[in-house]
């Protein structure tokens, strides 16, 4: 057996559901034809949360107990990257405080990125955080809308001790256009649903399942999980049928209550997946997207020793239902509702001081005096022990993953917030430190004193004005 | 302790525009109105003054930079004219540099302006502010309510009071301050307001409804400082003095060690205890003739009762809910309506509160004058937030207490 492999995976699912009845009860009048899809729920992102907010998420959840520093690469999948031009990994490679001798990648441009980035990182000799994160903008009363979701994995290859190991794999490529969004556009533009499923999913991928059992030499009733990553009901049992793949092999696709996350769903299949198997399954994962990549792996005996914080069902369960789709519209941006004048304040960053300040702003590093042991946010050069004030004494001192109590709290109905009323205060962290933070992600009415808390990477500002948004870490619920 | 300041400055003459929505006014014109008061009060010429001093906090709203408006505003003989920014404790800033000023013998007679034009920003509340460009990247962009209604969910969890008894309390601050306001012609807010009223206002910043927080106002007031010498002199007889002047500024304890409890003003506490010293002032529960404080918001106002050493740790909503604070009470905070109903035109606010003590203190304060001679009054001003602030108080006095 291989020592390189899969060492340890996470996912990431926001924690808003937003029930599909909510969607169709407004569309219906227009799209009557989506009544069929009014089932369910899709998780969507807060408006705080983006492909590198949630890729973050997914890779704090996959590299729980993991030292770190065996990272050497950071590779983040999208097709929904918020930057086309900074490396969107180099931030979530701040964000996980990572050293700075790590190499990065940006993978984008089709719906088999995040298998191609797996690919990629199983054939390479590096230690790699493969990560995978969607948030998609469909147009309002599409199909598209009804069974997308937001999500993010990530996955770290290595070697070491292996969970599971490639046993084969197969890529095919074709220009086949299913649907397709132009560079800078919101949207996608899809093609007809039964063209795409027999000529795309059953044309393309049939012949490709079987050349890749053929090159594993194995039997497809040996298929333990076979994971197919695409919207569209009755797919998979399809390709299943037609590879002989046993029908109980067919993964849940999440569609109920997730709904696909795009170019990251591989990837959250496959951390789904790599919750239940066990030693000695065989995980056949299916990736469509101007061909298909197909990687077969083996669960090995070490299955079961490395596990995420929370993986798949973890964040499934924690869930806060909503039916307020004016709120997820306004959220995409599809809902221009007036925002008064507050909202005008220039949210201009100085690059520089973004720099000088990267560890604090986008690690949430503290400081520690090693001379008085008083813990602070941010480091400085002074103490801030108020019987100690040592100068030049401070080591760094992460905090993103240190828990924290609420100390004052307040929801503020008058400062400008996409998520009114704006939820902040000052949260002391167990062990020392202090700030006042926004909070994210609390329910009405569960927040108060002593609640306790957990740190998380977010949006904190959009400067319009420039097309930057500035990051920073929020306080959540504890969970 | 240094020997302080205690009689060695003289108000000659004070001035306070008309607070309120000011449409019909620039902050020149506001600043006129309260200087001829002023300078009236005081029987001198603008030739006399040595030197001035401009309070003011939001410079892209109104005023601009530099002390050249007050400078134009009143066409000053090109004498030295210096601005001041100490978030809300800016018009007491400007009455320290002047009293500064001639408490050192640099200056015979100097000027301090406080002024705020907050009706041009187009909306209610504060101007969103900038706190710099690192502060911004991992402060919170909260509003003023916001950052003072946490004193409520800290004090309530420190002190054990419940939330509706903190309320009831905070309410009670707001009808009192309304009850005073409704008797001053001066105020921008002239109703009385009863307890329903304010238990059942929209929420602003949990817990802090429409009527726990101050209003928002342009607005001016005026001093006119020289010697206790130079002011017999000139004629007056009268002489209210200066008994107390200290500002505190947090460190950043509050808001990044983990002693402080979110519940109170360290700085207040400080400044109290250093300016009651400098005064000579050793119970300030039975000497203070009458306070104003920053009331930004009645919660404010409240925990400030404790910080000023009045009422005891924990106990502040208790005297409040007692009426020790009333205007008929033992010390009446707030005699003239308060920030809650003169609004908050922020450089204005601390000499506006000076103004009325000294009216107080000299009997001048009509029909909501306070019978029992005042002594000795108190100002506070509080900048920033609970978690990092500017904390000032001025105390003064009848120059033979």
């Amino acid at each position: 057996m291989s020592d390189f492999g899969i060492l340890s995976f996470g996912a990431y699912v926001p924690i808003t559901r937003l029930q599909r009845s909510a969607i169709h009860a407004t569309n219906g009048w227009f799209a009557g034809g989506l009544r069929g899809l009014a089932k369910g729920e899709k998780a969507v992102a807060n408006w705080d949360e983006d492909s590198v907010t949630m890729a973050v998420e997914a890779a704090r959840d996959a590299l729980d107990g993991i030292d770190r520093a065996t990272v050497q690469r950071v590779v983040i999948a999208s097709t929904t990257l918020p930057f086309a031009d900074r490396q969107n990994a180099g931030i979530v490679k701040e964000a996980l405080n990572l050293p700075d001798a790590v190499g990065a990648l940006d993978i984008a441009g089709s719906q088999r990125a995040a298998t191609s980035a797996l690919l990629a990182a199983l054939g390479g000799g590096d230690t790699t955080l493969v990560t995978a994160a969607e948030i998609t903008t469909p147009k309002p009363a599409s199909e598209r809308e009804m069974t997308s979701g937001d999500a993010a994995a990530a996955v770290l290859v290595g070697a070491g001790t292996p969970i599971a190991t490639l046993a084969a794999s197969h890529s095919v490529t074709v220009d086949f256009v299913d649907h397709f969004r132009e560079a800078g556009e919101a949207h996608d533009y899809d093609w007809e649903a039964r063209w795409v499923r027999d000529e795309g999913f059953a044309r393309i991928m049939t012949p490709a399942i079987a050349a890749l059992l053929k090159k594993a030499g194995v039997d497809a009733a040996a298929i333990d999980h076979f994971l197919v990553p695409v919207a569209v009901k009755g797919v998979p049992e399809m390709l299943a049928k037609k590879a002989g793949i046993g029908e109980g092999a067919v993964a849940d696709t999440l569609a109920a209550n997730l709904g696909h996350a795009g170019a990251a769903h591989a990837l959250v299949m496959l951390a789904a997946a790599l919750e239940k198997a066990k030693a000695g399954e065989r995980i056949l994962l299916a990736s469509f997207g101007q061909g298909c990549d197909l990687l077969l792996f083996e669960v090995t005996g070490a299955i079961g020793s490395v596990k995420p914080r929370l993986g798949v069902s973890g964040w499934l369960a924690r869930r806060i239902e909503s039916t307020n789709y004016a709120k997820y519209l306004f959220h995409r941006g599809l809902l221009p509702l007036d925002r008064g004048m507050r909202a005008e304040h220039d949210s201009k960053t100085a690059l520089t001081a973004l720099w000088r300040n990267r560890k604090a702003v986008l690690g949430l590093v503290g400081g520690r005096c090693t001379k008085t042991g008083t813990v602070q946010f941010p480091k400085s050069e002074v103490s801030v022990n108020a019987n100690d004030h040592a100068v030049g004494t401070q080591e760094d001192y992460p905090l993103a993953e240190v828990p924290a109590k609420v100390m004052t709290w307040t929801a503020d109905a008058l400062t400008y917030s996409p998520d009114p009323p704006s939820y902040y205060g000052n949260i002391d962290f167990v062990g020392g430190g202090r700030m006042m933070t926004e909070f994210t992600d609390f329910a009405a009415g569960a927040l108060d004193v002593g609640a306790d808390l957990r740190m998380m990477f977010r949006i904190k500002a959009y400067d319009e004005n420039r097309g930057f948004r500035r990051y920073f870490w929020k306080a959540a619920p504890a969970f | 302790m240094a020997k302080g300041i205690r009689d060695k400055v003289a108000i000659l003459g004070m001035g306070c525009a008309r607070f309120g929505e000011r449409w019909d006014k620039d902050e020149d014109q506001l600043m006129l109105e309260a200087y001829e008061e002023a300078m009236a009060d005081a029987g001198i010429e603008a030739s006399q003054i040595d030197a001035a001093w401009l309070g003011a906090a939001f410079d892209a709203q109104n005023i601009g930079p530099s002390g050249i408006p007050l400078a134009v505003a009143l066409r000053l003989p090109d004498i030295g004219v210096t601005k001041v920014e100490n978030y809300c404790a800016s018009g007491t800033e400007s009455f320290r540099g002047a009293v500064y000023a001639v408490a050192s013998g640099a200056c015979d007679i100097a000027l301090a302006m406080g002024a705020e034009k907050l009706k041009d920003t187009g909306y209610g509340g504060l101007p969103v502010r900038t706190r710099g460009t690192t502060h911004d990247m991992v402060g919170i962009t909260g509003s003023a309510p916001g950052n003072f209604a946490q004193l409520a969910s800290a004090y309530r969890g420190v002190h054990g009071v419940g939330a509706d008894d903190l309320k009831r309390a905070m309410a009670h601050v707001s009808v009192k301050s309304h009850a005073n306001g409704a008797k001053n012609p001066k105020a921008h807010l002239q109703k009385a307001v009863t307890m329903e009223q304010v238990l059942n206002a929209p929420m602003i910043a949990e817990p802090l409804g429409l009527f726990d927080c101050c209003g928002v106002s342009d607005g001016a007031a005026c001093a006119i400082v020289t010697t206790p010498e130079i002011a017999r002199a000139l004629g007056k007889t009268d002489i209210v003095t200066v008994k107390a002047l200290q500002l505190a500024t947090s460190n950043g304890w509050e808001m990044q060690a983990q002693g402080w409890n979110g519940s109170y003003f360290h700085t207040t506490r400080v400044a109290a205890t250093r300016a009651y010293d400098e005064a000579g002032i050793t119970d300030p529960r039975a000497q203070l003739s009458l306070i104003e404080v920053h009331d930004c918001f009645s919660v404010t106002e409240l925990v400030t009762m404790e910080d000023l050493h009045i009422s005891k740790e924990g106990e502040g909503w208790r005297d409040v809910l007692d009426g020790f604070y009333d205007a008929d009470g033992s010390i009446p905070c707030q005699i003239d309506g308060g920030l809650k109903c003169f609004g908050h035109p922020i450089g204005a606010s601390g000499l506006r509160m000076i103004y009325e003590n000294y009216l107080q203190i000299l009997g001048r304060a009509g029909e909501r004058q306070r019978q029992d001679s005042p002594v000795f009054a108190l100002s506070h001003n509080l900048g920033g937030m609970p978690n990092q602030n500017v904390s000032s108080i001025a105390i003064i006095g009848r120059a033979d207490a």
